[in-house]
């Protein structure tokens, strides 16, 4: 069943921590009492919300459209009336509550009529279509919204490839999924590739998926597709990791699979894209692993919306001294700010921390060169010069050692014997850089505007004058003054005066508006250009220190 | 701050780092002390006090913490490399003031540990031997070939009161130096090799106490603490520039395994060149760091005025090391071959 493996660099091979959450069957949480959806649960815009508090929603109704092309749909997760839209606590790594529409539930579970999508007589224009509004967005954990990737691009699409590898530990929830669910992924994958039009589809599974594997290659069957082992190397589920595994094939920097002829979705993408096809459910739930230091860690099947305690008590509970959740794996989670938080669309796994299980990171040590970071590395990065860059602040250097190719995935922290955050000043570097060229580009733009404002009053007095001049000298030769008439050469004479004058202004036109200005203008203006020299010195002074 | 990654490697840390290269010396250290005599371990533990009291006066200077720069173990390897580097039984302001220059100016002057442009060990051995001659190369004498050996409370002694015994009786030039005595005086090269300080191959005892470090190196590539990249570059640019000197002129020039187990090519390959902090980091440029630095190591021995080149070829390629790996920096996944990050 296991087609060829090729090799990738770096990556390691922490603790798996998978038995602890493996074992039991998924379990579908019951109806909660209040659901909190956030219109931002995927990458790019958030959804526009269509429903007001007082507003009742049935089960699947969209409350949240698509907003601009990168955007994905939100859908009641189940019937009864809208108590707020207010901004509540959500998973990210920023902690900031954001906008989300509060639903408390009527116990009914009524939910709007969902009819089937004949996916194979509908030409993928029309299918993709019907897509983008059943809010479906990647699962693996970028939750880029799927329609999108499924639109046809430039480059035609040869392989899809599905990605089972669940490389972080501790997370089960794709092993799980595949374990009992493969023909319904399969189908789902079939429906990728049908849209997609591509030829094949390749399953990658990491080798302590034993049963996933078996599962999944008995649904491979009936389709063009066939399951991969791979070895279990973190990060091997990094898309173009797996695309290397699988393919042979490296992603260029900058691009994504796509543009070499490969898509890659998570193996419950496909779980919801088939729900959305066959039963035109839109994505309304998912399944998290609830594990780490908590009474009976497993895999539940919620609802959007659930509120993460209470995933966390059908878990068991959390145990004594726990000391925090984790929201997704350990090697590229982040914690978890409030318990209160909903499950989201990217939310695969929230670990119970203890100090035994995650001890508190060691004090950093200085940086000795000693390059393991540079063998962990899977983008095949010198970490501990992106390190030594993005600490003295000289972010021209890190970007020209690639900082941007840095998946964050976590390896070069996690090997460093000096035990310093690396992943953490290359997010701040790139931030850094992020901002400076924002605040570049605006300077740009506000340039730019002042440049074409001096134009547009230098052209605007120009014009006046023209016309002005025009004027007098149009009144000059239709005048037909008597030349022994004193009053009129003296008008004449004050007219030709004026015309010289407009001639003259037009002449001097200047691009700046620097001409005659006062004393303390000139003053002001060298003023501010010693302050601009003085402050540019320091900043050379300072980047050269 | 995001806080992940959560889980780190276990029983990773800088201390037990230099632990496990302090661990690979040891067979190169018993070795020493069985052919050489006990006096190893006067200097070695005279030494190590010396790192960890000048370490504490930097950070006192420096005004940094103590603790965590004196636990991280590598003032003790420094000591360790720079005790087998200066002969035993030497006076005590020798070890001092090698160390001195290895921790107070290599070191902190250079802003501490992983800041250092120069390995420190070799800064140190560089200043004695341009500074004091003729202590540098009275070695102890291997102890079949001595008319006396101190026991341990003689060599305390010796190190630190001195003795009314002359230095004849227990010290005998090295055999690089034999051999370069024996080369200016006008004779060939074989007659350097058949005196009884050239044992088998390169030196009574050294060539074992340098296969041992050998076996130490290989411990240490073994557990992923260097890569091959270094020793077998700088073995290879040992060999390679000592078999074309032989070849051109072989009544005055050894050849090539008498200079790998000569001196201290061994104990550079694994242990000093590989220093992380001031070597190359990357592949190719290990490769040309430690390559040249083997070159030189034999260009030295064979014309320069002192007897070994490990520490100057070392020193020499430190300078160069920022240079070479901002030029061979690897391609970058997902970008094209032959990319470069210098600018």
């Amino acid at each position: 069943m296991s087609g060829r493996v090729y090799p990738i660099p770096g990556g390691l091979h922490p603790a798996e921590h998978k038995i602890e959450s493996s074992a039991a069957p998924i379990l579908t949480a019951p109806l909660s009492e209040r659901y909190v959806v956030p219109l931002r649960q995927h990458i790019g815009q958030p959804a526009r919300v269509l429903v007001h508090a007082g507003d009742t929603v049935l089960k699947g109704q969209m409350i949240g459209t698509p907003d601009g092309r990168i955007s994905a749909a939100v859908h009641a997760p189940t019937s009864g009336r809208v108590v707020a839209v207010e901004p509540r606590p959500v998973p990210h790594p920023s902690g900031l509550p954001d906008l989300c529409v509060v639903i408390e539930s009527d116990g009914q579970d009524a939910a709007v009529e969902m009819r089937p999508i004949a996916w194979r007589d509908m030409p993928p224009g029309e299918l993709h279509k019907r897509l983008s509004r059943m809010g479906l967005a990647g699962q693996g954990g970028a939750v880029f919204p799927s329609h999108v990737k499924l639109a046809p691009g430039a480059t035609p699409i040869e392989t899809l490839i599905l990605n089972g590898a669940e490389c972080e530990p501790w997370i089960t929830c794709d092993d799980r999924l595949m374990r009992e669910r493969a023909e319904a992924v399969m189908l789902g994958a079939e429906i990728m590739r049908h849209t997609l039009g591509a030829k094949r589809i390749l399953v990658g599974i990491e080798d302590n998926k034993p049963e996933a594997a078996q599962a999944m290659a008995a649904a491979c069957t009936p389709y063009q597709a066939e399951v991969v082992v791979v070895p279990t190397r973190y990060p091997s589920g990094g898309a173009k990791q797996l695309t290397q595994l699988l393919t042979g094939l490296e992603t260029p920097s900058g691009k994504l699979s796509p543009d070499i002829g490969i898509q890659v979705f998570n193996v419950a993408t496909a779980y919801a894209l088939q729900r959305a096809v066959e039963l035109g459910e839109p994505m309304l739930s998912r399944v998290v692993t609830i594990t780490g230091h908590v009474r009976e860690p497993r895999n539940i099947e919620a609802r959007l919306g659930t509120p993460i305690e209470e995933l966390i008590r059908l878990a068991g509970g959390e145990l004594d001294h726990a000391t925090g959740q984790i929201v997704g794996g350990p090697m590229m989670g982040f914690d978890l700010q409030d318990t209160a938080s909903p499950l989201i669309k990217s939310v695969n796994c929230i670990i119970t921390k203890s100090d035994a299980l995650f001890p508190p990171h060691p004090l950093p040590m200085p940086c000795i060169r000693c390059g393991q970071c540079a063998l962990a590395c899977p983008a095949q990065l010198q970490p501990f010069e992106l390190y030594w860059h993005a600490k003295s602040k000289n972010f021209d250097r890190a970007r020209a050692y690639k900082l941007f190719d840095c998946i964050e995935c976590g390896c070069c922290s996690h090997v460093c014997p000096s035990h310093i955050p690396l992943v953490d000043y290359y997010r701040f570097a790139k931030s850094e850089i992020a901002a400076a060229d924002r605040a570049k580009q605006a300077a740009e733009i506000a340039r730019e505007r002042h440049e074409f404002q001096m134009f547009r009053q230098e052209r605007e007095k120009q014009e006046k004058a023209e016309r002005l001049g025009k004027k007098a000298s149009e009144r000059l030769e239709t005048g037909a003054v008597a030349a022994d008439d004193p009053e009129a050469a003296r008008k004449k004479a004050i007219l030709e005066a004026a015309i010289e004058r407009a001639k003259q202004a037009k002449e001097n036109v200047q691009p700046k508006n620097t001409e005659n200005l006062a004393a303390e203008q000139l003053r002001q203006i060298d003023e501010i250009e010693a302050r601009r020299q003085a402050a540019e010195d320091r900043q050379d002074a300072e980047r050269q220190a | 701050m995001i806080g992940s990654p959560f889980i780190l490697k276990e029983h990773n840390t800088v201390l037990f780092t230099m632990i496990k290269v302090m661990a690979a010396l040891i067979p190169g250290t018993l070795a020493y002390a069985w052919f050489f005599g006990p006096g190893i371990w006067i200097s070695l533990i005279w030494c190590g006090l010396l790192g960890i009291g000048f370490e504490a006066l930097a950070l006192l200077i420096r005004g940094r913490p103590m603790k965590p720069a004196l636990s991280d173990g590598s003032v003790l390897l420094t000591a360790w490399l720079l005790a087998l580097s200066v002969p035993t039984l030497a006076p005590w302001w020798l070890y001092l003031t090698g160390m001195f220059f290895a921790v107070v100016v290599a070191k902190h002057l250079y802003g501490g540990l992983g800041q250092n442009l120069f390995n420190p060990a070799m800064v140190g051995y560089c200043v004695l031997i341009v500074s004091f001659p003729v202590y540098m190369t009275q070695w102890a004498a291997p102890v079949t070939l001595a008319t006396y050996v101190p026991n341990l409370a003689d060599a305390f002694n010796l190190v630190f009161i001195g003795g009314n015994i002359t230095p004849d009786a227990y010290t005998s030039a090295t055999v690089l130096d034999t051999v370069k005595t024996v080369v200016r005086g006008g004779h060939t090269v074989t007659d350097a090799l058949v005196q009884p300080i050239h044992g088998l191959i390169a030196g009574k005892g050294m060539e074992l106490v340098a296969v041992m470090y050998l076996f130490g190196g290989i411990f240490l590539i073994v557990n992923r603490l260097v890569t091959w990249h270094i020793p077998v570059a700088f073995l290879a640019g040992i060999a390679l520039t000592a078999g074309a000197l032989q070849m051109l002129d072989p009544t005055h020039n050894a050849g090539p395994l008498f200079h790998l187990l000569a001196g201290g090519s061994m104990l550079g390959a694994f242990f000093i060149a590989t220093d992380p902090v001031t070597a190359c980091t990357t592949p190719r440029g290990k490769l040309i760091f430690a390559g040249a630095a083997g070159f030189l190591t034999v260009i030295i021995r064979t014309f320069g005025g002192y007897p070994d080149g490990v520490a100057f070829s070392i020193l020499i390629m430190n300078c160069a090391a920022p240079f070479i790996d901002a030029y061979t920096q690897p391609r970058v996944f997902g970008h094209a071959q032959g990319g470069k990050a210098a600018k």
